[in-house]
């Protein structure tokens, strides 16, 4: 395609210099969005980030210019660590039996020796809860683990517990259903993304493998495996800047409090919660700052294995 | 994954004969769990408070109608947040698809300074969360004084990269220049080749996408919820935190129920009757082998 392109552009040169500066009249629309509503913003969160800015009851503090003071203290108060942390817990919950079950469903769906029936009725319901709003989706879960909820009520009546567990008032019971959800929402994404790229692989190699005399669990391991890294690498990735997002479906869960005792507050919930409750922006902006290097540098990493690079030519 | 040795043929029949009743246990167990919190929201849908607080049942209710009601008559306002929602949702996709087409467009058909410098920047910032600027989009857009506005996060869509991403991934396989060419010594303005030729091509990755940035929109909470604060503007995922946020305890749980499902199931609803092409254009998007 890209050679039929210069070659194209090679024959029609005189008027395709004409008509090429269309092409900077179609790139207007994206150019001056994105920087106004996308760069601009960018910036000032960035200059915020040097400012101490805060409400201090009905006062407004600032802003002043701090220099580095917001990341000082942002780094030293232990806070931000801690949501760090329990983001990371969270991602990990969920992505180890997402990719788990990812690859042995994409495994089985793409094996057809297994020849499974009812692919597409599996793969629909599976990616269903990727659809979900997440917010209403905790919502629910809020509603069906409370005290008084059905699953209390079904645990109860089928003799698992005598009393109704305090779900959301546990701390690992609360990361539970918070990963478990996450669960559900992304690892029909997954498997049909893993699914496509073993679609991908050479089907004679497993002939040839076969031939050999490999077995499955052979066949996965040694020629699966190595021809899905970038594949996986790119999912390994892209998750952890979408686990570093997480935000809605903790603060439905936990109302935002992070609760019980902060042990499920997100980066995300604590950067709202400086937005919008304690209207800190100095710090707000220190911390989207820390978030922006972190997601912007692991983007750098999509862009390398996903070979982006590349496709430019 | 313990297929025996393909020379073996008993052993390998049993071996994917097990293995296939292990697959199928195994996808039925994780069906179970994908829908069962979605049937429970609906049999609580249908049940009347009295009824939910006395237990869980496997059967409907016949309180729909009634939980309807009092949603409609609620004091969140659920009607005017569907309308909002669907509003933003359209308008969003409209602009994500068009803009990221022409945008694509831009950079598939045309020779210029700076293309492949612009395209590379896109692919870059593609990753990157909108979180992250979140502080100085509010400023900027209270600065503008389009607080309780839709507009500006309808505009946003204009400049997505990963929509753009995948109308140039679908134009390199299935819009040749030659085409455009044609068009051109027909006597086409290049404007309107884009309107009315390269539009129609594209038509399957429009429609891909639009389903997608639809839902996205119409999932959104955290952007929407930092510029809607007028009750009358807000959106459901919005009204969904606020009754969370309430004292929920007083509330019908019949008319709560009846809330969530107003929120997931238009989407359960569209999604089942589009799930082929969505489901098909989940790994079309993202990173090619």
């Amino acid at each position: 395609m890209k050679k039929s392109a210069t070659a194209a552009a090679g024959k029609f040169n005189h008027r395709a210099v004409r008509y090429n500066r269309w092409g900077y009249f179609f790139l207007i629309p994206f150019a001056v969005v994105f920087v106004i509503f996308q760069l601009i913003p960018l910036i000032t969160t960035i200059y915020h980030s040097f400012y101490e800015y805060y409400r201090s009851g009905l006062k407004w503090i600032g802003p002043n210019f701090i220099g580095l003071e917001n990341y000082k203290t942002l780094f030293s108060s232990g806070g931000v660590w801690q949501y760090f942390g329990n983001t990371m817990i969270l991602w990990i919950m969920n992505f180890i039996p997402q990719i788990f079950f990812s690859l042995l469903f994409a495994a089985w769906f793409s094996d057809t020796r297994l020849n499974l029936k009812g692919q597409r009725f599996f793969k629909t319901v599976i990616y269903l809860p990727n659809l979900i709003m997440a917010s209403a989706f905790a919502m629910l879960f809020f509603v069906l683990f409370s005290n008084i909820g059905p699953i209390n009520s079904i645990l109860q009546s089928i003799g698992i517990l005598k009393q109704p567990y305090d779900f959301l008032n546990h701390k690992w019971s609360v990361r539970i259903l918070i990963s478990f959800m996450n669960f559900l929402m992304w690892f029909g994404n997954t498997t049909i993304l893993l699914l496509a790229g073993m679609l991908g692989i050479d089907t004679q190699l497993f002939e040839a493998a076969e031939v050999d005399g490999a077995t499955s669990s052979q066949v996965f391991w040694k020629i699966t495996l190595p021809l899905l890294r970038p594949i996986l690498l790119y999912v390994v990735i892209t998750s952890l800047i979408g686990g570093l997002q997480l935000f809605d479906v903790p603060q439905v869960l936990t109302n935002g409090t992070g609760d019980p005792m902060r042990t499920s507050m997100t980066m995300i919930m604590y950067l709202n919660r400086n937005l919008t409750t304690s209207r800190n922006y100095g710090m707000s902006g220190a911390i989207s700052v820390f978030l922006f290097v972190i997601t912007g540098a692991l983007s750098l990493i999509v862009f390398k294995v996903a070979g982006y690079g590349e496709k430019v030519k | 994954m313990s297929s025996k040795n393909a020379n073996n043929g008993l052993k390998k029949g049993m071996g994917i004969h097990a293995r296939r009743v292990l697959a199928y246990v195994v996808l039925i167990i994780m069906t179970f769990l994908c829908l069962f919190w979605f049937y429970v929201l609906f049999i609580n849908a249908t049940r009347s408070n009295s009824e939910i607080q006395r237990g869980f049942s496997a059967i409907p209710g016949s309180r729909l109608a009634a939980n309807w009601q009092s949603l409609m008559n609620d004091s969140l306002p659920f009607v005017h947040g569907m309308i909002n929602s669907l509003i933003v949702a359209a308008l969003t996709a409209l602009c994500a698809v068009y803009f990221s087409a022409m945008t694509a467009y831009s950079i598939h058909a045309y020779e210029y300074k700076g293309r492949k410098a612009i395209y590379t920047f896109i692919l870059a910032v593609m990753m990157i969360p909108s979180q992250v600027t979140i502080l100085g989009f509010v400023d900027l857009i209270r600065g503008m004084n389009l607080m309780n506005n839709f507009l500006p996060l309808i505009i946003t869509s204009v400049a997505s990269p990963a929509v753009f991403f995948f109308m140039k991934q679908y134009m390199d396989s299935s819009l040749p220049l030659a085409l455009i060419e044609a068009a051109r010594i027909d006597g086409s303005g290049e404007f309107r080749t884009f309107n009315q030729i390269v539009l129609p091509i594209m038509k399957p990755a429009i429609a891909v996408q639009a389903i997608f940035s639809f839902v996205s929109s119409w999932n959104n909470y955290f952007v929407p919820v930092q510029i809607l604060q007028k009750n009358d503007m807000k959106t459901l995922p919005i009204l969904i935190a606020q009754l969370r946020a309430a004292d929920w305890k007083k509330f019908d749980m019949g008319e709560v129920y009846m809330a969530i499902a107003f929120s997931i199931f238009p989407v359960v609803v569209v999604y089942l009757i589009l799930s082929k092409y969505i489901v098909g254009g989940v790994a079309a998007g993202s990173v090619k082998g």
